[in-house]
């Protein structure tokens, strides 16, 4: 016993050498001499094959490995990529490809690439969670549902460099799709080599992007490096991504910025404890709007009590979007809401909220009571039973949104509310099913028009949740299929806005926003609504021997930045 | 003839007929868990396939269709037996192009690692400060160490966790040093993190070690050793600690297991991609094959380790025998 007494002590003195011995082994933010630049993730990659991802961290990880047609350039602005000129017209689009892209062992992107991954995308085997995004392609949707052979989709490679596409219906955001993730190429032959091994690891990945993935180690680490045979390698800056920590713990990424371990993690947004630490510490907080809108919806469903217009007008009038974003949700960077599509979108020429706004619903619980009384009356019901509502246990405020529903209904109108609360996967089956009155939800968007948020309320749209049928706002959404004229087009969605809140299908409640922290050398890092949030490859790193000014140190270009007050 | 020549080899090897005889019970209790949570989990209401973007019916066929879905449970169970007996736990749901089998093969040793250093300590300063204790009896020492115990025992550890980061940061601010706050590359990332994984066990051997050592205070050896004239250290090393020990042993058991399966919150806080993460987060997304692939594996990982740590005890303590 005394010997292995003996040996334990030295092997714990041993050890504890050893841990001395990581002081020489540095990770540093940021790596001005080897222009390398260091991350943290929430969560490792679940999905990098482009025909397939659907989640936020494989978009951000496949957007430096990969390329499309057109792509969002450091200014947030869609650029020529791998294809260097288009014709769009209201049938179809055609794209003349430059000769010298390459996929990273040489060989060269062709139309084929893309005419093979987009037959992939909407083939039933794939089973695509995003094939639906290539539905405005012609026989896209029916091939998708088993109906036509793949060979029947509307893209055609006229000759290795030439790709002709023919629509469904007319597309004018067309350009904004081929930027989008789904639409990138893949290689035919290693796609078929490789089969379920196909972007599964470094070895078996291939990228025709900015970076090339050079190693990673599930869980743990993920590492890309410039891709040398990249057509526009003069445009990148970083020699090497590297991303060593994934953790969900919002402290220990905090930590690991604090000691510059990493110039800024992905998906960032401060908690309120991290936004006063940060202050404390005089960090700059930044402000970014990721694009998405929260909302109550409310299920319209014939069976149920909320199908009644008088009672969802009820509710509406006492919900103030307002007061709940800044004092209930309380939660620095979001914003209140009172239409569904969001400022940013785009009208004619100028912003549709400018174009076509809309004045938002007056909270007043007089007004509000006599809607419920006119409700009760149609429903023939003294009382209005309990209502539920659908919530989940995620990270989306879910709780405190339903506690403050619960008290402001029973306080105003009486009315009882009943939180349903369940497992993310849970609360979607339940949503889809229609098991519930009201849920609490948002929807991000997917490229940046208008339609991504309108369309969700077309009867014919699986994501249609709430199951909301209406004649007329079904004929909208369908004149703007037949039109690309933006001056129609942009009537046509502020007439829907108008429907979706005068017939009160949902509540809308926040704009989401995001604080976080960024390194003050790290400059060039493009922020997004749509596809990718957020964006390396222009990055670039501010030598020490620059003073950071006012001048340099202006934040990126797109979002807004705010210095936030405690 | 041959049946009972076999039976006296089995009465020639008792420890083997012992060894043998658990493996069976153990496979036996496996299989439960198996079963149990192959029923349960199709039970809870929810479905592994469900995203936030819907997709058509004949997609949701082919999806059913790729992970035999579509098949009644009983079948599906049936199967899923088979792949168990094969060691094929499947793919998993979430990470379409990954196999259960490799999530494990990759995440587990890590996991275990962490597990077997958060012991080591957990045991060396348990034995350490539970006979510095029990050495000092009732003096200052004594009431700091358990003061100590209370506290490490009633306060979570994500809250040690959390604090022994922040320490690492004040200790590099000091000294200017780089040690590690959180990430893997390499064993040293893992000092800390299980020193904090290992510090309730080390609480609870201390007491353990405190008491148990108490108790052999008044013993008839312990007397006759005084009585022979050793001195005090020789006495402590070579009588007491040895006998003290027994009890310490039974609990290294269950705490091998618990420690190496309950990392989950030190993995997040220091970032160490051991499989108590993608356990926790297979629940959550209702990933049927992962959460079967490591229940099994944990399962049988943990009969395994109760058995040794039986054999394991016999070793220390001779009047434990295999009694037929």
């Amino acid at each position: 016993m005394p010997a292995l007494t003996k040996l334990s002590v030295l092997v714990f003195f041993l050890s504890v050498l050893l841990s001395s011995c990581g002081i020489s082994k540095k990770e540093t933010a940021l790596n001005e001499k080897n222009q390398e630049i260091s991350l943290a993730l929430t969560t490792e990659p679940p999905k990098l094959n482009s025909i397939k991802s659907a989640d936020a961290i494989s978009f951000i990880i496949l957007d430096h490995l990969t390329e499309g047609l057109l792509r969002y350039g450091p200014n947030q602005q869609l650029e020529p990529a791998i294809a260097k000129k288009w014709k769009l017209t209201k049938t179809g689009a055609t794209f003349w490809l430059r000769t010298d892209a390459k996929w990273q062992d040489g060989i060269t992107v062709t139309a084929q690439d893309f005419v093979y991954a987009w037959q992939q995308v909407v083939n039933p085997k794939t089973a695509s969670g995003y094939a639906f995004i290539l539905y405005p392609i012609k026989n896209a949707e029916s091939i998708n549902k088993g109906k036509l052979p793949l060979e029947s989709l509307g893209v055609k490679a006229i000759d290795d460099f030439t790709l002709e596409v023919t629509f469904e219906k007319p597309c004018p955001y067309f350009l904004e799709l081929v930027a989008f993730m789904t639409y990138r190429p893949i290689r035919k032959d290693l796609h078929q080599e490789w089969g379920r091994a196909y972007a599964a690891d470094a070895e078996t990945f291939i990228s025709n992007g900015p970076f090339t993935l050079t190693e990673w180690v599930h869980g743990a680490k993920i590492v890309m490096d410039k891709n040398p045979h990249y057509w526009d390698k003069d445009s990148i800056s970083l020699n090497r991504i590297n991303i060593p920590y994934i953790t969900r713990d919002p402290s220990a990424l905090f930590n690991l910025f604090l000691e510059e371990k990493i110039a800024t993690w992905i998906t960032p947004a401060l908690g309120s404890g991290s936004i006063k630490k940060a202050l404390k510490e005089h960090l700059s907080l930044k402000k970014f709007e990721t694009g998405a809108v929260f909302y109550f919806e409310f299920n319209h469903r014939d069976d149920r009590l909320t199908h009644n217009k008088n009672l969802r007008k009820a509710i509406q009038h006492v919900i103030d979007p307002y007061l709940y974003t800044n004092k209930v949700l309380g939660i620095a960077g979001n914003t209140p809401a009172y239409r569904l599509l969001p400022k940013w979108l785009i009208g004619n020429k100028k912003p549709l909220h400018e174009e076509y706004p809309l004045t938002p619903v007056t909270i007043d619980h007089k007004i509000a009571r006599d809607y419920l009384a006119r409700a009760k009356q149609e429903l023939n019901l003294t009382t209005i039973p309990p209502l539920y509502l659908l919530i989940d246990d995620g990270g989306s405020n879910g709780s405190l949104t339903g506690e403050y529903l619960q008290e402001l209904l029973n306080d105003v109108l009486g009315l009882t509310i009943l939180l349903d609360k369940q497992i993310f996967k849970l609360r979607l089956q339940k949503q889809y099913q229609g098991e519930f009155d009201l849920t609490f939800s948002g929807w991000a968007p997917d490229y940046n028009d208008p339609l991504t948020f309108a369309d969700m309320f077309y009867s014919q749209n699986a994501n249609n949740s709430a199951q909301y049928e209406n004649v007329h706002y079904d004929m909208l959404i369908e004149s703007t299929y037949k039109t690309t004229n933006p001056k129609l087009r942009a009537q046509l969605f502020a007439k829907m806005q108008r429907i979706l809140q005068e017939d009160a299908v949902i509540i809308p409640l926040y704009y989401s926003g995001n604080i976080y922290v960024q390194h003050p050398r790290l400059k060039g890092v493009r922020r997004s609504r749509t596809g990718s949030s957020i964006n390396f490859s222009y990055a670039y790193i501010i030598p020490e021997n620059i003073t950071l000014t006012e001048s340099n140190n202006q934040p990126e270009a797109m979002p807004e930045t705010k210095k936030v007050m405690p | 003839m041959n049946h009972s020549s076999a039976q006296n080899t089995l009465k020639k090897y008792p420890l083997l007929t012992y060894i043998a005889k658990r493996l069976v019970s153990g496979l036996i209790a496996i299989w439960f868990i198996a079963t149990a949570t192959f029923f349960g989990m199709h039970m809870i209401p929810g479905d592994p396939l469900s995203s936030e973007k819907q997709v058509s019916p004949q997609i949701r066929k082919n999806l059913e269709a790729r992970y035999g879905l579509d098949k009644p449970l009983l079948t599906q169970y049936g199967i899923f037996l088979k792949n168990i007996i094969k060691g094929d736990f499947g793919i998993s749901f979430t990470q379409e192009n990954r196999k259960v089998n490799d999530i494990i093969r990759e995440h587990f040793p890590i996991s275990a690692l962490l597990g077997l250093l958060a012991l080591f300590f957990a045991s060396l300063g348990g034995i350490g400060l539970g006979a510095l204790a029990a050495f000092h009896k009732n003096q200052l020492s004594d009431h700091l160490i358990m003061i100590m115990v209370i506290l490490v025992v009633s306060v979570p550890g994500f809250v040690f966790a959390a604090l022994s980061q922040l320490g690492i940061m004040k200790v590099n601010d000091l000294l200017h040093s780089n040690f590690p706050i959180a990430g893997f590359d390499g064993i040293t990332y893992l000092i800390v993190p299980a020193i904090v994984l290992g510090l309730g066990t080390l609480a609870y051997i201390t007491r353990l070690m405190r008491s148990s050592l108490l108790d052999i205070e008044s013993a008839d050896y312990i007397r006759t050793a005084k009585a022979k004239g050793l001195s005090n250290g020789q006495i402590f090393v070579k009588h007491k600690l040895r006998n003290a020990l027994l009890p310490v042993v039974t609990v290294l058991g269950p705490a091998i297991a618990g420690i190496t399966t309950g990392g989950l919150v030190v993995e997040m806080v220091f970032a160490i991609p051991g499989l108590g993460k993608y356990f926790v987060e297979a629940v959550q997304q209702l990933d049927y094959t992962v959460i079967m692939g490591t229940t099994v594996f944990y399962g049988g990982f943990l009969v395994i380790t109760v058995i040794l740590v039986d054999i394991f005890y016999g070793w220390v303590d001779p009047r434990i025998q295999v009694v037929k």
